[in-house]
C-alpha cells in the first residue's frame, strides 16, 4: 500500500474498537466546573471576575497574560463560588475559577454569530483565534494564535510579528494514540466545522493550500472530510496506521516530505500544524460565536463499564464523566488522562477536564504490568523505532548518570517524547522518563 | 478515591517481547543444533550440554549471593551462555571441562563486570578461549559422529584415499589445512562430520538462525556482513567459498555469537561493520593463523571494537543540520 507515512515508529494495539463507532453523546450539564487558569503552555490567564459574580456561558472570565497565553471563558452559566488553588493534572494545586451552575446554560449576550470568512482580514482572524481561547487540543495545549504570529520576544506582547511565508496549513487528524476516538468522531460528525476552521487558519497564515492528515483506519472520517472539503483547496491525506503518525514533524514529513530542522519550528519549512479539534472549535466559533468551552473526550478502557465519546464542558470533573459511563468494571489499575502512550497517570478523580484533555483511559489491574526492570541488554530496538533516529539507550544512560553534556551532544533536545523507545524496550527500562527528567534538568540549568 | 491505583510515567503500554522471552527464544533457536549434536555424538554430548548449563546457572546464582545482588538466573541469560559454550566444545571432552568453562565464562566473562548488560566480551567465547588456552589437547580431540541411535558413520577415509586413523582425529578445517577438503557438501550440510558438538550441522543452525531473523530477534546485518565477507574473501583468495561457509564454527558464530546484543554495536551501520570485521578476521586466521579456526577469536576481537563502532556510526538524526566546521 502506498500510504504516506514516516520512517520507523511502532504498531501498538489499537483499542479504538471500544468507541470508534459510538456517536458523541452530550454529557448533562455538571453542577460545577473547575477552570484552571493555566490550561495551556505559557503564562496562566488573569481572572476578570470575582467570587460571587454571575457569569454566562462563553463569557470571558480571565484574560490572557503576556505573549504566549489565552483567555479563559465560562463553560456554564452560574455563579463564581471560588477562585482558589484546586487539584490540577500536574499533581499540584493550581489556581482555578470554580463556577456553580444555575442549570440554565444561559449564553453570554455579546457572542457574535455568523461571522463570514470573506469579511475578515488575516489580522482579524488572528485576534479572534486568541479571543476564542484556542489552544492545541491534541494534548500540547499550545496557544493557537501564537503559531500564526510568533512573538519575537516576551516584550512583543500583543504585537504581531511578520512571519515567514506559509504554503500549507496541515490539520492533524491522525489520532495515532491508541484508544482515543474523540478526533475520529469529531471528523465524522463535524466535518463542516473542521473545514471552516481550516479555511480560516489558511487565510490567517496566507497559505494557499490546506491538508488534513488522517490515519487510514478512519475511512468514514476521510470520506466525510472529503465531502465537506469539496470545492476548496484542501486535500485529505490518508496516512499509514503507525505510532507516532500524529507527531507534528512526522505528520509534516508524511504529508509533504519536508523535514523540519531540529532547532526550528514547522514554519521554517512553510507549514503550520493544528489539531482537527482546534479547527472545529474555531469553525464553530465563527458560526455560533461560542468560544472554546467544551470538547469531546473519549472515556474508555477495559476498566470502564460503558466506554463512550462524550461532549463535555471544560472544567467538568473526571469523576462526573466516569459516573456517566457506568463507573468502573472493577477496581481500576491505572487511570490515564489522554492516550496510553503520552497521557499522565493520575491518582484522583476530582481533576477537571481541560482544553487539551482528549481522553480518560482506565486500565484494569491485570493490564497494569509491574515491570521488572533489567539492565539494558543493548538489543537496539529503541534505536530501530525512534522516529527521530536518536539513540534512546545512550540518551537514557547519560541521563541516568547526570552526563547531560553528552546527552545534549547526542541530540536529547530533539526527543519529542513519543515513548516508542520505552514501549519496545524488552528490559522495561523507563527510557522516556529518564530522558524527560534530563531535559527538564538541562532546561532548568540554562 | 478509595482504591489504590498505579501512578507511573508514560507510556502505559508495553510491547510483549521481554528480555527474558528473548533469551528463551534464543534457547529455542539453539535446540535444532543441540539436538543434532546429541543425535550425532551421543549421550555424552547431552551430558556436556546439561553440565555446562547447570554450572552456568549455579555459578551465576552463587555470584549473585556473594555480591549481595538480586538473583538474576530467571532472565535466562546464564542458560544461553551455558548452552552456547557447550555447543562450541569437542564432543569428547570430560565433563569437568564444560563445568570449568561455564564457571569461568560466568564469573570472569560476565559477573565481574556487573552482570547482564555490562560485559564487554561474549561470555561463552571467553569460556571457550579459556579452555582452549588451558587444555589445548583436550579441546582439539575430535571424533567423527558415531550416533547413539544406531547411526554409524565412517570418516570419509576411503573417499580421501587415506587410512581411517589419519582422518579420525581431524575436523573438516583440519583436513583442509593439510590440503584435503574432499568431504561431500551434503555431508557437511547435514553435520555428519567431526567438529564441536553444536557446530557441525549447517542445516540445524540455519533453521535456528532463520527463526531468530524472522522474529526479528537478531539483526540481519551481522550474519550477512560476517558470512558475506567470508564468501568474498574466500573467493578472492581462490578458495572454495561454500566450503568455508560450511566448515568449522562459522555459521554457529555468525548467527548466535556475533549477534549477542550486549557485546555488539547497537547502531545499524555499526552492526554491519562488526559483521564484516568478524568475517575479515576469521579468514585472516584461517588463511594465515596458527589455528585452523578463527571464528571465536575474530568475534572476541571485534567485541573490543564495539564501543568505538557505536561512537563512529551514530545515525544521522531526523532534521539534523550538521554544523559547518
Amino acid at each position: 500500500m502506498g500510504l504516506k507515512t514516516f520512517k520507523k515508529g511502532i504498531y501498538p494495539p489499537s483499542g479504538k474498537e471500544l468507541t470508534a463507532a459510538l456517536p458523541v453523546e452530550e454529557l448533562p450539564l455538571p453542577a460545577q466546573v473547575v477552570l484552571p487558569l493555566g490550561q495551556h503552555i505559557g503564562a496562566p490567564a488573569k481572572p476578570l471576575v470575582e467570587v460571587g459574580a454571575e457569569v454566562a456561558t462563553g463569557q470571558k472570565i480571565a484574560e490572557a497574560q503576556g505573549g504566549v497565553s489565552v483567555p479563559l471563558h465560562a463553560s456554564i452559566s452560574g455563579k463564581v463560588v471560588a477562585i482558589e488553588p484546586r487539584p490540577h493534572v500536574c499533581g499540584r494545586l493550581e489556581p482555578a475559577i470554580v463556577i456553580e451552575s444555575d442549570g440554565a446554560d444561559r449564553r453570554a449576550p455579546d457572542l457574535v454569530t455568523g461571522r463570514k470568512l470573506e469579511e475578515l482580514s488575516a489580522e482579524q482572524i488572528k485576534v479572534l483565534m486568541k479571543e476564542a481561547g484556542l489552544v492545541g487540543m491534541g494534548g500540547a495545549a499550545f496557544p493557537t494564535h501564537v503559531k500564526y504570529c510568533p512573538p519575537e520576544t516576551e516584550a512583543s506582547h500583543g504585537q504581531y510579528c511578520p512571519t515567514q511565508p506559509v504554503d500549507y496549513v496541515i490539520l492533524n487528524g491522525a489520532e495515532c494514540e491508541p484508544y482515543l476516538t474523540c478526533d475520529h468522531r469529531l471528523m465524522v460528525e463535524q466535518a463542516a466545522d473542521v473545514i471552516r476552521g481550516l479555511l480560516a487558519f489558511m487565510k490567517a497564515a496566507g497559505a494557499s493550500r490546506g491538508m488534513i492528515g488522517v490515519e487510514a483506519n478512519k475511512p468514514d472520517a476521510i470520506a466525510a472530510l472529503r465531502e465537506a472539503a469539496d470545492g476548496f483547496p484542501v486535500e485529505v491525506v490518508p496516512l499509514k496506521v503507525k505510532y507516532p503518525q500524529g507527531e507534528e514533524r512526522m505528520l509534516i514529513y508524511a504529508a509533504t516530505r519536508r523535514v523540519v530542522p531540529a532547532n526550528a519550528l514547522p514554519i521554517a519549512v512553510g507549514v503550520i500544524v493544528n489539531n482537527v479539534a482546534t479547527a472545529a472549535a474555531f469553525g464553530r466559533y465563527l458560526r455560533e460565536g461560542l468560544p472554546l468551552v467544551d470538547r469531546i473526550v473519549t472515556v474508555t478502557g477495559k476498566g470502564i463499564k460503558e466506554p463512550k465519546n462524550l461532549r463535555v464542558r471544560i472544567g467538568t470533573l473526571v469523576e462526573d464523566l466516569i459516573k456517566y459511563c457506568g463507573g468502573f468494571t472493577e477496581p481500576p489499575g491505572r487511570i490515564i488522562l489522554g492516550g496510553p502512550m503520552t497521557g499522565p497517570a493520575v491518582y484522583r478523580l476530582d481533576l477537571p477536564v481541560m482544553k487539551a484533555t482528549s481522553g480518560i483511559l482506565v486500565q484494569t489491574r491485570r493490564e497494569v504490568e509491574k515491570p521488572q526492570v533489567l539492565p539494558c541488554i543493548r538489543c537496539g530496538k529503541c534505536i530501530q523505532v525512534c522516529p527521530f533516529n536518536l539513540l534512546p539507550n545512550y540518551l537514557a544512560d547519560y541521563a541516568e548518570h547526570g552526563r547531560f553534556e553528552e546527552a545534549e551532544k547526542y541530540g536529547i533536545s530533539q526527543c519529542r517524547e513519543c515513548g516508542s523507545c520505552a514501549y519496545v524496550c524488552p528490559s522495561r527500562r523507563p527510557l522516556l522518563q529518564l530522558v524527560k527528567n534530563a531535559k527538564q534538568q538541562i532546561k532548568a540549568a540554562q | 478515591m478509595e482504591t489504590e491505583v498505579v501512578v507511573s510515567a508514560s507510556p502505559h503500554l508495553r510491547a510483549g517481547l521481554s528480555a527474558e522471552r528473548i533469551m528463551w527464544l534464543v534457547v529455542a533457536a539453539l535446540i535444532p543444533a543441540a539436538g543434532t549434536g546429541v543425535f550425532y555424538f551421543g549421550r555424552h554430548a547431552l551430558l556436556i550440554i546439561l553440565v555446562s548449563i547447570a554450572t552456568a546457572v549455579i555459578t551465576e546464582a552463587l555470584t549473585c549471593i556473594l555480591m549481595k545482588r538480586p538473583l538474576t538466573i530467571g532472565d535466562g541469560s546464564a542458560v544461553v551462555t551455558g548452552l552456547l559454550l557447550a555447543l562450541t566444545l569437542p564432543p569428547t571432552v570430560p565433563l569437568w571441562i564444560p563445568a570449568a568453562g561455564s564457571a569461568f565464562a560466568i564469573v570472569l566473562g560476565k559477573q565481574i563486570y556487573g552482570g547482564l548488560g555490562y560485559n564487554p566480551f561474549n561470555p561463552a567465547l571467553v569460556g571457550r578461549a579459556f579452555l582452549l588456552a588451558s587444555w589445548p589437547v583436550l579441546m582439539t580431540k575430535w571424533v567423527w559422529p558415531e550416533g547413539s541411535l544406531g547411526w554409524v558413520t565412517e570418516p570419509p577415509a576411503a573417499a580421501l584415499g587415506l587410512s581411517v586413523d589419519a582422518v579420525a582425529g581431524s575436523t573438516a578445517l583440519g583436513l583442509w589445512g593439510e590440503g584435503l577438503n574432499k568431504i561431500p557438501y551434503l555431508q557437511m550440510y547435514l553435520g555428519k562430520i567431526a567438529g564441536s558438538l553444536g557446530e557441525t550441522s549447517a542445516l540445524a543452525i540455519l533453521l535456528g538462525g532463520l527463526f531468530l531473523l524472522v522474529f526479528k530477534i537478531i539483526d540481519w546485518r551481522i550474519p550477512v556482513g560476517f558470512l558475506g565477507t567470508v564468501v568474498v574473501l574466500a573467493f578472492l583468495w581462490g578458495e572454495d567459498p561454500l566450503f568455508h561457509l560450511l566448515a568449522g564454527g562459522l555459521l554457529l558464530g555468525a548467527f548466535f555469537m556475533a549477534t549477542d546484543y550486549v557485546t555488539t554495536p547497537v547502531t545499524p551501520r555499526g552492526r554491519l561493520i562488526f559483521g564484516v570485521g568478524c568475517g575479515l578476521f576469521t579468514m585472516l586466521i584461517r588463511m594465515y593463523g596458527g589455528l585452523p579456526e578463527g571464528v571465536c577469536y575474530s568475534i572476541l576481537l571485534m567485541n573490543i571494537a564495539t564501543p568505538l563502532l557505536d561512537r563512529w556510526t551514530v545515525p544521522k538524526r531526523f532534521g539534523e543540520v550538521r554544523a559547518n566546521g
